[in-house]
């Protein structure tokens, strides 16, 4: 069966456009990114020099890897279930948009702003830290690995938090009990991330690669399982 | 206007289709044909299964027994996207996205319907619902005749060979309820076949064709004056300055008359076969009898007649 590319742009460009008019899902969008570069900017600025040693046994910028795990949850999270309070859902699937289409231009519009603000977030912690920072703490906290796992893992733990957002959505009947379901979801993930930069779980290659190959078959999973929840009949009637 | 012998082709066939929700029946064994071109109206009481059937049709929910042809492709679940490709479905909640413009939302949708040229088309179908001058402003700031006008501009897009309405002048004022009339006997003079639902029955006798009545079975299904006919026998009123000495006398053995009753002291209601031949003998036996005439007319029963009627039967069918 083939995908139409142009409803699923045109799904796209919809939540796009949405997102733009919604103070809501800016204001959201906008908090967890703040919450996770405040406190480690002000936390590096306060450093000394010598607070570079532990640093070096930590793996700080890997907390970073938590925006792309829950500015994606907030906006899936409001992907079905806001349409089915909006009204919108029956007219939508009137049209000839098939379920895959709807979700993949879903996931797509949650995904592309989620990315690029992850790593625009990212790019600034590090020029701060690299321009303002004492160099010792600049040099211990950017590292090459770190900055490589960051590049691979965001846009996988985006696919991720966006299926989980999606399936909770295609369940949930308030969009607020949606949010909270879909950020509890998300924790687990945000754990092993944040048990990777204390060091608890050692950043290896091997731990990196065993990362990145549960997230494939998490992410492919997740996709199926998001698919499977949304079921047209039960979404229209409340029913079932 | 639909003429069920000569049109060969039909836009909908329905044949013996049931909806279950459980153990909840929203409608059962309904068939019906509707021809192309037609506009053809779904009438009953809430709760009745005309949103359901809509939808069922609309591949929204599946039948649970029963097949149909819409737009003449099989309803069937691999046919979903083919049939909803042909058709376009006004649910009576506008359902529009409150905070894109109205330019932005018909936008969305000519998209999702792949229309070509869709600027074209979005213009073409604002000029037909009398918005164009609105086209950027958000939909949340229209009112709710405004905004079924742009629900309905959003149906035209795709150019529709079957156009479902489902409740379209739900809440609205009379003067944006008649709005919708005028597009809709503008749809229907354009040849497009419209399956309309309503609550309206004033609404159903301006403008369908045909009206079935649904009460989740098919209770009846016909023209309107044809339903008419059929449920109740014709009359013919007759009013007077005073009350006939024998009215028996008068009345009874007149060509076409088959029987009478008072209405009231000065007024007789006649059972006639048909009233056009029945008037004059009528009017000349009162003539001849000295009765002072204040009028004589044909009573007329409406669609709201036949409708109560029906649910009337039902219930005492129920309670018997």
């Amino acid at each position: 069966m083939n995908t139409g590319r142009r409803r699923v742009a045109a799904v796209f460009h919809k939540e796009l456009r949405e997102y733009r008019h919604n103070g809501n899902i800016i204001v959201a969008m906008t908090i967890f990114p703040l919450v996770f570069i405040i406190q480690p900017l002000v936390q590096v600025f306060t450093l000394s020099s010598k607070a570079a040693i532990p640093l070096r046994h930590e793996h700080s910028l890997l907390y970073m890897l938590a925006v792309p795990v829950l500015v994606p949850a907030t906006l899936a999270s409001y992907a079905v279930v806001g349409e089915r309070l909006q009204g919108t859902l029956e007219p939508l699937l009137s049209t000839p948009l098939r379920s895959r289409e709807l979700l993949l231009g879903k996931a797509l519009a949650a995904f592309v702003p989620s990315v690029i603000l992850s790593y625009v977030i990212f790019g600034v912690f590090i020029a701060v830290v690299e321009l303002f920072a004492a160099h010792p703490v600049a040099s211990a906290m950017v590292r090459g690995p770190d900055l490589l796992a960051q590049l691979v893992f965001t846009p996988l733990l985006s696919v991720w938090s966006i299926w989980v957002g999606i399936a909770i959505s295609s369940r949930c009947s308030d969009p607020r009990t949606s949010g909270q379901l879909a950020m509890l979801a998300s924790l687990p993930v945000v754990a092993v991330t944040t048990l990777i930069a204390l060091n608890v779980i050692p950043p290896e290659l091997k731990v990196a690669l065993g990362f990145g190959a549960g997230l494939l078959v998490l992410i492919r999973l997740g996709g199926r399982f998001a698919a499977s929840l949304f079921d047209r009949e039960r979404l229209i009637t409340n029913t079932k | 206007m639909w003429d069920p012998v000569t049109v060969a082709d039909l836009a909908l066939s329905v044949d013996h289709l049931t909806k279950r929700f459980g153990s909840r029946v929203a409608f059962d064994d309904v068939s019906f044909e509707v021809g192309r071109g037609e506009v053809f109206g779904f009438l009953g009481p809430n709760g009745a299964g005309k949103t359901t059937t809509v939808r069922t049709l609309g591949t929204l929910i599946s039948p649970s027994s029963g097949s149909a042809t819409v737009a003449g492709v099989a309803l069937k679940p691999e046919n979903g996207v083919e049939i909803r490709r042909r058709i376009a479905i006004m649910p009576e909640a506008p359902g529009l996205y409150s905070r894109l413009s109205v330019a932005e939302n018909l936008s969305c949708f000519a998209e999702l319907y792949e229309v070509a040229e869709p600027k074209q088309r979005i213009a073409t179908a604002l000029r037909s619902v009398k918005l164009e001058d609105r086209a950027g402003d958000p939909c949340g700031s229209l009112s709710k005749g405004l905004r079924q006008r742009v629900a309905l501009a959003r149906a035209l897009l795709s150019d529709p060979q079957v156009l479902f309405l489902d409740e379209p002048t739900s809440g609205l004022d009379p003067a944006a309820a008649r709005d919708v009339h005028v597009l809709i006997e503008d749809l229907r003079d354009r040849g497009v076949t419209i399956f309309l639902t309503t609550h309206r029955l004033e609404e159903a006798e301006r403008l369908c064709d045909r009206v079935a009545i649904l009460n989740t079975t098919l209770q009846t299904i016909g023209r309107p004056a044809d339903l008419r006919d059929r449920l109740f026998s014709k009359t013919l009123t007759v009013r007077l300055v005073a009350q006939l000495a024998d009215p028996g006398g008068v009345f009874t053995g007149l060509p076409g008359v088959e029987g009478w009753r008072s209405d009231g002291p000065c007024t007789y209601v006649l059972n006639v076969a048909d009233p056009v031949k029945a008037a004059p003998a009528v009017t000349r036996a009162l003539v001849s009898h000295d009765a002072d005439v204040l009028s004589l007319s044909e009573s007329r029963h409406s669609l709201e007649d036949v409708y109560m009627q029906l649910l009337d039967e039902r219930e005492d069918g129920r309670g018997s």
